[in-house]
């Protein structure tokens, strides 16, 4: 089969873009989207032109390297895909293709279709994670997790960081990553002496990257490639009002921890 | 080149915990004053990152992926394995120590295998303190489940995201450290050299991948924890970027390669299609404890697997090994898997296939058990071939996996250069000539929280903080042989693309030094592989420049370093004369086709050392010795 790729190409981050036309043949239906991307590159390699730029590791969906918003859609129009799984056997001969980085003024393009997602990372650094030093951890079953809070946490901790979310939500909000990770650790025993000051202090650097607020279009839900749910968007903001409450009360610490 | 091995004395069983009490302490108030550098954020990097920050140590962690989140053990699906006798089936420290060294047909070293069965169980404990939501029973304890080549379930997993969620807790780990400024991370950078002064790691060289630009650091010790190199085959389950640059050039500035021709190739991985195929996706192996796996009995039999009746399937696993079945060890999963395709037996297009087959799973536990066990790994194979696999039995074929050789380290994970330690898969110490499923996490994690935390004290404490800063003429000189070949490569403005060059030193590899080797191939594949070198430097196109974000120029860096190393892995393959795990050597076979040792010859690690480009590398041995275990033919019928 043939396609015909728009794809956005930008040579730096201050550097004007612009959607340039590719005519591929000869793909297979077989390829992964990501493929057709190798195939291309290496005809303009051939042509002595800048192949583009695009993130990308794994290529099993799972380590959210990989990233670009297809035909309007993050990841393409596959339900539960990551581009590098998207297969071509989904599109038709002929098809038209346009192919964007992720837009949001918390993620800037650092070149082509590769952005910088390194607020993710601050937002994590800010409070996501508990507090266990190496070495001092009780004997593992002696803490029981029943399942139905095990598997809740699962489904939440299963979020790739990828940025999809952040790409379809009009607001550019990161709030489905922020609430996916405050309800993995919150659903568990262990993330319970940390509860509060992490959605407190989770939510802060969220704002501070300039990511927008939620208003519940749902977007973000319909884009994950691991279909996380925005009941998680629910409980985080139950959390984070109860910080926010606790805070203000004279009888917790200032981390929200019941003093 | 002396290697010195550092094994305390003293019982198998009191070895770690003596050594432990006896190692060299750096003080509280002076382990701010060294700085450790770390490379690579994977199970192993960010574990040994953060529990070095948590000690008090500075540190500085380099990746090249855009965050560390993303290192390649993201992506280990089935489990973890830990001696914990959960599930009171007679597991113990012992047995997980025996399973290892069994599994890596006694080609490993016991004192170190047996610290790691001994680490097990308090990784599970600590990631569990973390938050790593493992799976449960329904009364909140952990569960478990058994794993190709032992008869035991001993293995932890959260679905079939296992590393995923390992990761995690070890990049969440890392990540507070960061936030505490504890850490420095360097995202986005790749390390091209190792700076040595006076027989020391003392710094590396990193290329900022976003601005090109080269970078001295200067460090009082050096962690590599970079990974496996199964790259070289270009066609395996790696992420992509995965590469052996930085153990390479280790190994060039002094630091031993130990057994680089033991490559694993797993069995369950799903077939490839075409020439445009850029990776392989691995199917969990945990998918073998309910699948079937099965070829028609009759060469060319083109009939779908509904129309091949029960008479006249070949249930191949199940029938040479009756004791282990289809959880025999990958090892020998994969080359049964080769000969039924290589005797016309193979399924699916061009025949390069099996059937992993849940009809009988489904049938006995329902189709809602199967989907809890396996659903996410049956949605990921029918995004990829298009094919529901609980109504069509999964095809899957053997696939370059994990690389058992990697840099040679001494009892405390220190290689033979002072000062450079190496963790995880880029070390050669635990798994011998084949490592068993579930085991990569258990030793990623053993050598990053629990080892190289204690034993770094033991060179830190000898040596003054600081002293060598990036100033120095080493380092000077480092940074501008780096330079000289970023710009060597991106000169030769050849014709073929980095790919192509890649491609084809897979083929090579995969065809002469793969699943099985034999003299005359390997010579056949050292002539090959140098003529492609050759051709590379003088017809490699790039393209782009080197000041900015330019992804060819990374691979062609890559790329150059397999073609080094490649002759170096035909060499060790030639060299050993006997086939044992994943090393199989056509000439030395059974009559039933099983791995010959020759224990009185190679009851020993071959050790590397580096003597030029092109030029044959000088073998060192370092014999293996069995007190708490008999090297027995290992024997899975």
């Amino acid at each position: 089969m043939k396609v015909e790729l728009h794809v956005w190409r930008q040579a730096g981050p201050a550097a004007r873009g612009e959607f340039v036309r590719y005519d591929v043949a000869d793909v297979s239906p077989d390829m992964s989207f990501l493929e057709v991307l190798d195939v291309l590159n290496e005809q303009l390699v051939a042509r002595r032109e800048e192949p583009i730029a695009f993130d990308h590791d794994c290529r099993e969906g799972i380590c959210g390297a990989c990233g670009m918003v297809i035909n309007g859609r993050p990841h393409g129009p596959e339900r539960a895909t990551t581009a590098c799984q998207l297969h071509m056997r989904h599109f038709a001969d002929g098809a038209e293709i346009w192919i964007e980085p992720w837009r949001a003024r918390s993620f800037p393009v650092v070149k082509d279709l590769v952005v910088d997602r390194s607020a993710f990372d601050r937002i994590i650094q800010a409070g996501g994670f508990i507090t266990a030093r190496t070495g001092s951890a009780p004997e593992a079953n002696s803490l029981l997790v029943p399942k139905r809070d095990a598997d809740l946490a699962m489904d939440a901790a299963q979020c790739i960081g990828c940025g999809a979310c952040v790409a379809a939500c009009p607001n550019a909000s990161a709030m489905l990553f922020v609430a996916a990770k405050v309800s993995h650790l919150g659903l568990l025993p262990q993330g319970q002496p940390e509860r509060y000051s992490r959605v407190a202090e989770m939510v802060a650097q969220m704002d501070a990257a300039g990511f927008g607020a939620c208003t519940n279009h749902g977007e973000c839900m319909a884009a994950c490639p691991k279909e996380i749910s925005i009941d998680f968007i629910a409980r985080l903001n139950r959390d984070y009002f109860t910080a926010r409450f606790r805070r203000q009360t004279s009888d917790v610490g200032g981390d929200g921890s019941e003093a | 080149m002396e290697l010195r091995l550092q094994v305390p004395s003293g019982p198998l069983e009191t070895k770690w915990t003596r050594h432990r009490s006896e190692m060299r302490l750096v003080a509280p108030a002076n382990k701010r004053k060294y700085h450790v550098i770390v490379v690579g954020s994977g199970l192993a990097g960010a574990s040994a990152a953060a529990s070095l920050a948590d000690l008090g140590y500075n540190i500085s962690c380099f990746c090249f992926q855009d965050s560390p989140r993303r290192a390649h053990s993201i992506a280990a699906q089935g489990g973890i394995n830990a001696a914990k006798n959960y599930q009171n089936d007679g597991d113990s420290v012992f047995r997980l120590f025996y399973d290892t060294i069994k599994g890596g047909d006694f080609r490993s070293r016991e004192a170190n295998v047996y610290r790691l069965a001994e680490i097990s169980a308090s990784i599970i404990d600590q990631c569990v303190a973390q938050g790593v939501p493992f799976a449960r029973e329904y009364g909140g304890l952990l569960a478990n489940r058994s794993f190709g080549g032992v008869q035991v379930s001993r293995t932890f997993y959260a679905r079939g995201q296992t590393g995923q969620q390992l990761l995690l807790g070890a990049y969440q780990a890392l990540a507070r450290q960061i936030g505490r400024g504890a850490v420095r991370m360097y995202a986005r950078h790749e390390m091209l050299d190792l700076v040595v002064i006076e027989g020391r790691a003392r710094g590396i060289i990193a290329r900022d991948l976003v601005t090109g630009k080269i970078n001295a650091h200067a460090a009082d010790a050096v962690v590599l924890a970079t990974g496996g190199y199964s790259n070289i085959y270009y066609l395996s389950t790696n992420a992509k970027g995965c590469n052996i640059t930085a153990i390479w050039r280790a190994h060039k500035r002094g630091a031993a390669f130990a057994n680089p021709c033991f490559t694993q190739i797993h069995p369950t991985c799903i077939p490839p299609t075409g020439e445009h195929q850029s990776k392989l996706t691995l199917m969990s192996e945990s998918l073998r404890n309910d699948g079937r796996i099965w070829v028609p009995s009759r060469p060319g039999d083109k009939r779908g697997p509904d129309g091949i009746p029960e008479a006249e399937r070949d249930y191949y696993l199940e029938r040479l090994y009756p004791s282990f079945g289809n959880l025999a060890p990958r090892d020998i999963a994969s080359r049964r898997a080769k000969e039924v395709c290589d005797q016309g037996r193979g399924v699916g297009p061009g025949g390069n296939g099996v059937y992993l087959d849940f009809r009988d799973a489904i049938g006995r536990l329902g189709r809602h058990v199967v989907a809890e066990r396996y659903g996410n790994l049956f949605e990921m194979y029918e995004r990829i071939t298009g094919e529901n696999p609980y109504t069509v039995p999964m095809r899957i074929y053997p696939a370059p996996h994990y690389t058992m050789g990697g840099l040679w380290v001494d009892y405390n994970l220190m290689s033979t250069v002072a000062g450079l330690y190496v963790i995880g898969e880029a070390n050669f110490s635990d798994h011998g000539a084949n490592r068993l499923g579930a085991s990569a996490l258990m030793q990623g994690l053993a050598d990053g929280y629990f080892i190289v935390p204690y034993t770094l004290g033991e060179h830190l404490a000898l040596v003054k903080p600081g002293g060598a800063d990036t100033s120095h003429a080493a380092f000077r000189q480092t940074e501008q042989e780096v330079t000289e070949r970023i710009r060597k490569l991106l000169a030769v403005g050849g014709r073929r693309s980095v790919d192509k060059f890649h491609r084809e030193l897979g083929r090579v590899m995969w065809d002469k030094c793969g699943m099985s080797r034999n003299a005359q191939g390997l010579r056949e594949a050292l002539e090959r592989v140098r003529c492609l070198r050759e051709e590379f430097w003088n017809d490699v196109y790039v393209g782009g420049g080197s000041e900015d974000l330019n992804q060819a120029l990374e691979r062609a860096g890559r790329v150059a370093d397999f073609f080094e190393f490649a002759e170096e892995m035909c060499y060790d393959a030639l060299q050993r004369e006997e086939s044992c795990g994943c090393h199989f050597r056509e000439e030395y076979q059974t009559a039933e086709g099983e791995a010959k040792r020759d224990d009185d010859r190679f009851t020993h690690v071959a050790a590397w050392e580096f003597t030029g480009v092109g030029n044959t590398p000088v073998l060192h041995r370092e014999p293996l010795a069995f007190d708490a275990v008999h090297p027995s033919v290992r024997s899975y019928r």
